[in-house]
Formats: C-alpha cells, structure tokens, sequence
C-alpha cells in the first residue's frame, strides 16, 4: 500500500480576476522509503499540491481530490485537530527560503523542541537531548551553543540544517523537501542534499523531493513526476525518464540541460507558460509543443499507460514496441 | 532633441489619465473610502453654501425660544428643527455654520503645514549633512512637545482668535511633513532616474521639484487628509477649551464649550455639534485610509 | 548595541537645549511686557513691579537670563509660580501622580481591549467581525474625546447615575497623600468604600482618555499581525502541527507586538495632550489641568516650567522606547 496516495487532485484559487486553477488532476503515490521529485517550472503547481497535502493553504484555496491518503487515512475528512496530530510527526516539511521560515523571535532550540513538545512525551531535558542530538545528525557543529542561537545568527545553509533538524525530529513516514537547495548557495547545495537523501536511508523514511533543478532529480530521485502548469505530464523511474522520455514537454526540458547540449546553441522551449486567462482548451503545452496539431489544440489530452510513462499526451514519444497508445 | 521632448509632452497627460484610473480602481472597491468622499463632498458644499443653507443667521437669538428640543421631541418645533440653544439660536443654522469653520481650518491648516513641510524636508532631504542635521533636530524639539499643549501655549501668547489657533496648529502638524517628504526623497535620490536627470544637467531646484518631488507625493497626500481631519479635532479642542474660535462665533468646539453646563439638562446642545465634528472626522479618515491603500504600491500587489 | 544607546543619547542633548530655549523663549518673544501681562487685570505698584523685574531677572542681557535659567533648570529650580507662590518643579511632582495613575490605568484599558480585539480581527480577516471591529476602531480613532466625554457623562453619570462627575475621590473621605496615587492611598487609609470610590472616580476618566490609544492599537495590532501571519515562519509553525491559538498568539503576536510596543511608547504624547482635556472635564487635578489653568491664569513661571518638564518627560520616554526597540528586535540587536 502506498504510504501517500493522491488521485485526481485540483486546487483552485479564488482570486480578485476570478478563479485560477493551481493544481489539475494530479495523481501522487508515494512508497515507504521511496524517493520522488516532483519536477516543473516555477508556477507549475509542485509546491501547492504538497501544501494542499500538509493542509497548510490559506482558505482562498479551494481543494477537491478522488482520494488523498496518508498511512492509510484519509486526509480529506481529517479535523483540524486530528490532522494536526499527523502534520508536523508523521507527515512533515522542509520550504525554500530557510532565512525566512524559521521564527526571527525565538531561538533555534526553541523552534526544535517544539515540534517535540507538540508530538511527544519527552519531557524538558530530554528534548533538549534530542535537540542536541538532531543537531548532530543534521551536521551542526556545536549543537549545545547553537541551540541558544537566534535564526539571523546561523547562516542559510545552518538555517536550512535547523529546519530538516526540525522536521525530522519527530522521525516522520515521509518528508516534504520543497525546494530545499534552491535559495543555497552552490556547494551548500550539495551537501544538504548528500543530507536529506542520507537521512532518507538511515531512517527508511520517504521523501518527496520538489525541485526545478533535473540535475538534482538525476542525482538523488528514484522516481521523477513532471508537472507543467498544475497537471502532471509524465511519471518514470529516473533512468527510464533520462533514457526514453515519453511527453515532449519532458523530452524538451532535458535537451535544454547544458550538460546534454549536443549542438554549440542551448535548446530552449520557446514561449511561456500559461497563465490564469490564457489556458488552452486542448493539452496545455500544445502552444509550445513542436509535434501539436490541431487535435492537440482542442481535445485534451489523455493519460497513457505506465509503461508509456503515465504522459499526459495524445502522441507520446519513444513508445516501446509492443504498447498501445491510449 | 526637439522629437524627445515633444513626444514626452505627447506621452505624459495619457500616462497621467491611467494612472488617475488605476488610483480611482483601487480606490472605488474601499466601500467605505467612497462613503467618506461623499460625506466629505457634502461637508464641503455646506461649507461653500452655508448662507443659502442656513434657515437663520447663526447668531440671531430667538427671545423666548430657549433650548427648545429637537422637533421629534415633546415641546420642539418645526421651526427649529435640531432645537435651540441657551440664548435662543437654531442650533442647525449654527452647525451649517460650523462646517464652514471647520473646512476653513482644515484647508488653511493643511496648505500652510504641507507647503512648509515639504519645503523643509525636501531642503533636508538635498541639504549638505550639518543643514539637515539642524532641520531635523528642529523638527525633534517640536515634536517632543505634546501637540496640543504647544498648540495652547502658542494660542495663549499669540491671543486667542481663530487665525492665531489655525497657526498654531500648522506649525504643530508640519514636523509630520518634514519628516515623511525627507524620508521620501532620501529614498528617491539614491534611484537611477535622479541620477539619470543630473547626468542630463537639471539644475538643483529642478531636481528637487520636478524629479524627484512628482514621486514623494503619495505619502504626502496620506498625511494631508489625514492632517486635515486632526486640524479641525484641535481646532475643535482649542476652541472648547476656550483658545480657539471665540463666541458667538458658531464654531463647533465653541459651541461645545458653550454647552457644557447643560449637559444634563439639554442633551442636544452637547451632542449635535460633537456629532458633527465625529461625522466629519470619520468621513475624511475613511478617505484617508483608501487613499493609503490605493496609492501604497505594497498593497496593491494581491 | 552599545553604540546604537550611544548614539540615541548624542541626539537627546542637543533636543534637550532646544527645548529648553523653546519654553525659555516664549516669555520673552510675546509682545508686550510680560510682568503686565501677567498681573492682567489686577493691576501692580511700581515697587512690586521692580520686584519682579528682579525676580525674574529681566533687568538682566538675554543670555545671562538664560544662562541662570539653563543652570536652575539643571539644578531643579524652575521658578516659582505668580500665583501660589510655590515652586514649580514641587507642583509639578505634587499634581504628577495624579496623571500617571489616569495614564496608566487608560493605557491598561487600551492595551488589554485593543489588543485581543487586533489580534481577532487580523485572524478573522475579510469577515463580519473584522469588520465590525475595524469599524468601530475608526470612529474611536477619529472621536472628539471632549465630546465624548461629555456623552459619556450624560449617560452614565446623568441617566443612570452609576459614576461621579469630576474630582478623583468622594468628598468624604479625606487621607494623607502617601504615594500620590488614589487607588494605594484609599486601600493604605483602610477606610471602608474609600478604594471602591476611587475606582469609580476613575472609570469615565479611563475610558476617555483610553478612547484613541485603544483605536490605535487595534488598527496598529490588527495590521502588524496581518503582515505576519503570511510570513514564511507562520507556514512553518503550522506545518509543525502546531494550535492555531499557539499559532497565532505566540509565533504570530510575538513578532506583531514589536511595531505595537513602539506605537504605545510613541502614544505619550497622544495620551498627554488628551490628559489636557480629560482632566479639565472631569476636574482631575493632574499636570493637564494644572497646565490649562495656569495657562488661563498666565502663571507663565508654571507654564514655562511645566511645558520643559512635559516635553522632558515625552523625550525620556520616546528614547526608552526606541532602547527597547533595539532590544527586543532581534535583527537590530544583532549590530
């Protein structure tokens, strides 16, 4: 059984133009101890479908799902205070900008033992032992001082250690990892990620690893979803995805890698993605996709099989011998 | 050079109109901002219009109709619809009155504090360090003091009448202004198109009134409707003290002052001219508060 | 740190001197002769005129008379006033307590309505009693507290007779002055009903004075805990599973209160000029009406000395608030 399983799941904001839709049909599963990234521009709604997961839209968002289950229950009918008893223990989350998400008004310590305080029985000295000792595993040299250490104090890369210390301190099932590396600088990068994906297998739990960055992806994901603007594209295990990607949108992101440049001009996916007024009515990557026609212009698109890689597309590439095309 | 600037002149006044537009879009969706102009609108026109308006001279004292009752009350009449005062005078020709006192105080106030102020923060805001050093540390003094004692002590020495109150009241809302078109314009200079207008040669005065003035002004029009409404407050609090306006004049805080000793005996001689300044006050904050809004670019974003 | 408090205190000196040529100045720029003008109409001999000519010291060049003034300002002696003969910096410290009790008790009200009141109204954004809220908040904001008080007073001591009028106490009771405040001296006296009438005396006088601070810091709270609440750290504390009353009212309010505490420090001078009107109507023998009445009286040695030691006592204050901005502000403290 899967340990998150999501099934058509739509977010839709209210906003002062009308309605805009974040999240469309989004199917997720994730297993115990797996790795997932979720892959996709800024604006392609990877960060608001795992938000509508934690419960932690603001109530403009409106969400609708088939089924969104975590260990077994259902996340839809949870109360408030019975979600609450998940989020933050079994189920918790790591975000972007680790400067700003931390308390400016409260120590590290304070904002780690929290979490312990909220979700366990230890008492005050036994947090603070296992503050201390989640400072250790996350890499912070001199976890006693640095208990005592207000956010500004730390630099981004501490910030960001204190935060997965934070998240992990009540040994959850799975970790949200949105964007963890992206506001850190290049060589910090590297090593939160050697963290996470380290942590990941020390303790079996799964990870779901939001990135826009493929080489990320190919260095620690085990699984790859695609998703452009609030629609998954395509689902592979990371070498099927790198090998023989089936959406072009997919296929277009992966030539733009410079790493994977074959002429001496980078390949780019020209236009923009689109935005609240401007949704076409076909497969929403047909204005910028090379191989559209007018099918992919009005009738959109359905979901191919696994082995095509679950593409979001009426004329899939790469199909292996043998498939049929949906 | 000549093609330039007379495409500038053909670009600004349709630039202006959308602006203008877009001010008008956020300020029309604060419900209670467009009450507040209304209101304010209506003030205004009473204010203009007060000797069409008014049934009776506001100073004429009716012998043997003293402190007759609103009409809906037992003993009131038509005649005097609000009632009349102690010495017999139709308090609503009296308020219509009072508007005109308070719209005077709050256009003068606000002209004189806003065009000082500004002038001074914009020379503090240019001026070598030892100038703005000593603008500002002016302002400091006038500012450790509580506005309205100032205000009271000046009105004391200067006489009191209601000129001399408006005066002082300017000279104690102006330090507002110093410090907001300072703030601004230290804000502004540092940006690209100032430095872009020097490059090109402006002079200093232009600089300062025609670069970088034009871009301090939101603020600025913030404070002055909200000076605008804490002029006529203290106005109205200096002439119920006794050192504003000085009776018969119908000014309302006068009016108040007048009324005290039948607070409980006349309850509408007490209330109709606080109401009046509240109602007035309120309209022009409600503004106030959407003109922030509709001109804070911070807000504007959602 | 050290050097922020060092650099608050450089600027304090040179307000200080300005305020003192302020209230040194506006005896001396008043046109016509400020010992005429004092006696009004009573009228003075030529002997009591040179009397006061010398006590004054106007028969002196300007900037001696301002050196003794500066130095008998530093020393603590700021004349004596026309009227009672008394010293001023004693009147002011006789009649001081009397406001700082009305003060502070109409600051507690505020803070402790005005707070909570932020708070909900930021949490229940866009709705009913948001708005209500908000509403409400700005007719306080904009109210004449003069009229107010009047209102006040018809309705509550007129109609239905629950408070006193004016004064702090009812007439008959009578005790020493230990600590100047009514509340500790009336429970001190241990005379029945005394403290009870104390209480009462202060209520109306409270609420008026309260009006403002209170629309203030609704608006103020209400505001800052918006800005917050769509912090990244809210998210952050909420994705821990967290209460939302934990939420809001420690992780939220916590970093709200920072721009709040400064807007209360700030609203000194708000709250003494409204002393000035809530202690004439209700009689409260407190510096504001010791103020006007000297005003009135042209007691100008008082009205001199009063005005330093107001404006003195706003600087003091406004400088401990901006200290304590430093300190609490974890981003400033940091440098």
């Amino acid at each position: 059984m899967s340990l998150l399983k999501i099934r058509n799941l739509s977010v839709e904001f209210s906003t002062a133009s009308g309605p805009f839709r974040a999240v469309d049909q989004v199917d997720v599963d994730v297993e115990a101890g797996e790795i997932l990234a979720i892959v996709g521009e800024s604006g392609s709604g990877k960060s608001v479908s795992m938000l509508a997961t934690m419960g932690l839209l603001p109530w403009t968002a409106t969400i609708t799902a088939d089924e969104m289950s975590f260990d077994g229950q259902d996340l839809r009918e949870l109360s408030g205070r019975a979600r609450r008893r998940i989020i933050g223990k079994d189920l918790s989350m790591i975000f972007q900008e680790p400067m700003s998400s931390l308390n400016p008004c409260f120590t590290t310590g304070f904002q780690i033992t929290e979490a312990l305080r909220q979700h366990t029985d230890l008492n005050r000295s036994q947090r603070k032992d296992r503050a201390v000792e989640l400072m250790e595993m996350v890499g912070i040299p001199d976890p006693s001082r640095r208990l005592k250490a207000f956010p500004h104090q730390l630099s981004g890369g501490m910030n960001q250690r204190v935060m997965i210390a934070m998240a992990i301190a009540c040994r959850p099932r799975l970790l949200i990892a949105d964007e963890p590396t992206t506001a850190l600088d290049v060589t910090i990068q590297a090593q939160i990620l050697d963290l996470l994906t380290g942590l990941q297998k020390e303790t079996g739990m799964g990870l779901i690893l939001i990135t826009h960055d493929m080489g990320v992806v190919a260095e620690t994901a085990e699984r790859v979803a695609v998703q452009y603007a609030g629609q998954k594209v395509e689902d592979q295990p990371v070498a099927d995805l790198f090998a023989t990607p089936h959406h072009p949108y997919t296929s277009a992101l992966l030539a733009a890698l410079p790493e994977r440049a074959t002429e001496r001009r980078l390949a780019t996916i020209p236009g923009v993605v689109p935005g609240q007024h401007d949704r076409p009515e076909g497969c929403l990557f047909s204005p910028r996709c090379q191989y559209a026609d007018e099918r992919c212009r009005t009738v959109p698109p359905p979901v191919q099989p696994a082995p095509i890689g679950r593409a979001r597309c009426h004329y899939p590439l790469n199909v292996p011998a043998g498939e049929e095309v949906a | 050079m000549a093609d330039a600037s007379s495409q500038i002149a053909r670009t600004v006044p349709t630039r202006r109109a959308g602006r203008l537009r877009e001010f008008w879009k956020y300020f029309s969706e604060n419900r209670g901002a467009v009450i507040g102009l209304y209101v304010f609108a209506a003030f205004a026109m009473v204010a203009i219009f007060a000797d069409f308006l008014a049934p009776y001279d506001p100073t004429t004292q009716f012998r043997g109709s003293e402190l007759i009752p609103p009409f809906w009350q037992e003993g009131g009449e038509w005649a005097f619809p609000l009632g009349t005062d102690a010495v017999g005078r139709d308090m609503l020709s009296r308020l219509i009155h009072g508007a005109r006192f308070s719209f005077f105080v709050g256009i003068v106030v606000v002209v004189v504090a806003a065009t000082g102020g500004i002038l001074l923060g914009l020379i503090a805001g240019f001026a070598p360090k030892w100038l703005d050093t000593l603008i500002m540390r002016l302002m400091d003094i006038i500012l450790a003091f509580p506005s309205l004692l100032l205000a009271l002590v000046l009105v004391a020495i200067l006489g009191p009448t209601l000129l001399n109150a408006m005066i002082a009241i300017a000279l104690v809302l102006q330090p507002h202004y110093v410090r907001l078109t300072r703030a601004s314009v230290i804000n502004e200079r540092t940006k690209d198109y100032v430095t872009a207008a020097r490059v090109a040669g402006a002079g200093y005065l232009r600089t300062m009134f025609v670069t970088v003035l034009p871009n301090c002004l939101a603020p600025i029009i913030v404070q002055a409707a909200l000076s605008f409404s804490t002029a006529i407050l203290d106005a109205a609090a200096l002439g119920f003290l006794g050192m504003g306006a000085q009776p018969p004049t119908p000014e309302w805080g006068t009016m108040l002052a007048d009324a005290r000793e039948f607070v409980l005996r006349a309850w509408w001689v007490v209330t109709f001219p606080g109401l009046a300044i509240l109602v007035t006050v309120l309209a022009i904050n409600l503004m106030g508060d959407g003109l922030r809004d509709a001109l804070d670019p911070k807000l504007k974003r959602s | 740190m050290l050097r922020y408090v060092l650099a608050r205190l450089l600027t304090f000196i040179p307000t200080f001197i300005g305020v003192t040529i302020v209230s040194f100045g506006f005896i001396r720029v008043l046109p016509g002769d400020p010992i005429i003008v004092m006696a009004g109409e009573r009228g003075l001999s030529e002997e009591r005129y040179q009397e006061y000519v010398e006590r004054f010291g106007f028969d002196q060049p300007l900037w001696k008379q301002f050196w003794d003034y500066l130095t008998g300002v530093l020393q603590g002696d700021l004349g004596q006033s026309f009227v009672t003969n008394r010293n001023v910096w004693d009147e002011f410290f006789t009649l001081f307590p009397a406001t700082l009790e009305l003060s502070l008790c109409a600051i507690i009200f505020s803070v402790l309505v005005g707070l909570p009141a932020g708070v909900i109204a930021a949490v229940y954004r866009g709705k009913f009693f948001d708005r209500a809220l908000m509403s409400t908040a700005l007719v306080g904001y904009s109210m004449p507290i003069f009229w107010w008080a009047l209102l006040l007073i018809i309705v509550f001591s007129g109609n239905l007779g629950w408070t006193p009028v004016s004064g702090r106490i009812g007439l008959m009771y009578f005790f020493d002055d230990v600590t100047g405040f009514m509340l500790i001296d009336s429970l001190i006296s241990g005379q029945e009903g005394a403290f009870w009438s104390a209480v009462q005396h202060l209520i109306l006088p409270s609420i008026v004075l309260g009006t403002i601070p209170l629309a203030v810091i609704a608006r103020q709270t209400r505001s800052a805990m918006l800005e917050v609440l769509s912090e990244d750290y809210i998210r952050t504390a909420r994705a821990k599973g967290l209460r939302p009353a934990r939420v809001n009212g420690l992780h939220a309010l916590r970093n709200a209160l920072i721009p709040v505490i400064t807007v209360i420090g700030l609203s000194v001078g708000t709250l003494l000029a409204g002393a000035i009107l809530t202690e004439t109507i209700f009689s409260w023998p407190g510096i504001g009406k010791w103020m006007v009445d000297s005003i009135f009286r042209r007691d100008y040695p008082v009205v001199q000395g009063g005005l330093l030691l107001i404006a003195l006592m706003v600087m003091i204050v406004n400088l401990t608030v901006d200290i304590l901005y430093g300190l609490i502000n974890p981003k400033i403290r940091k440098r």
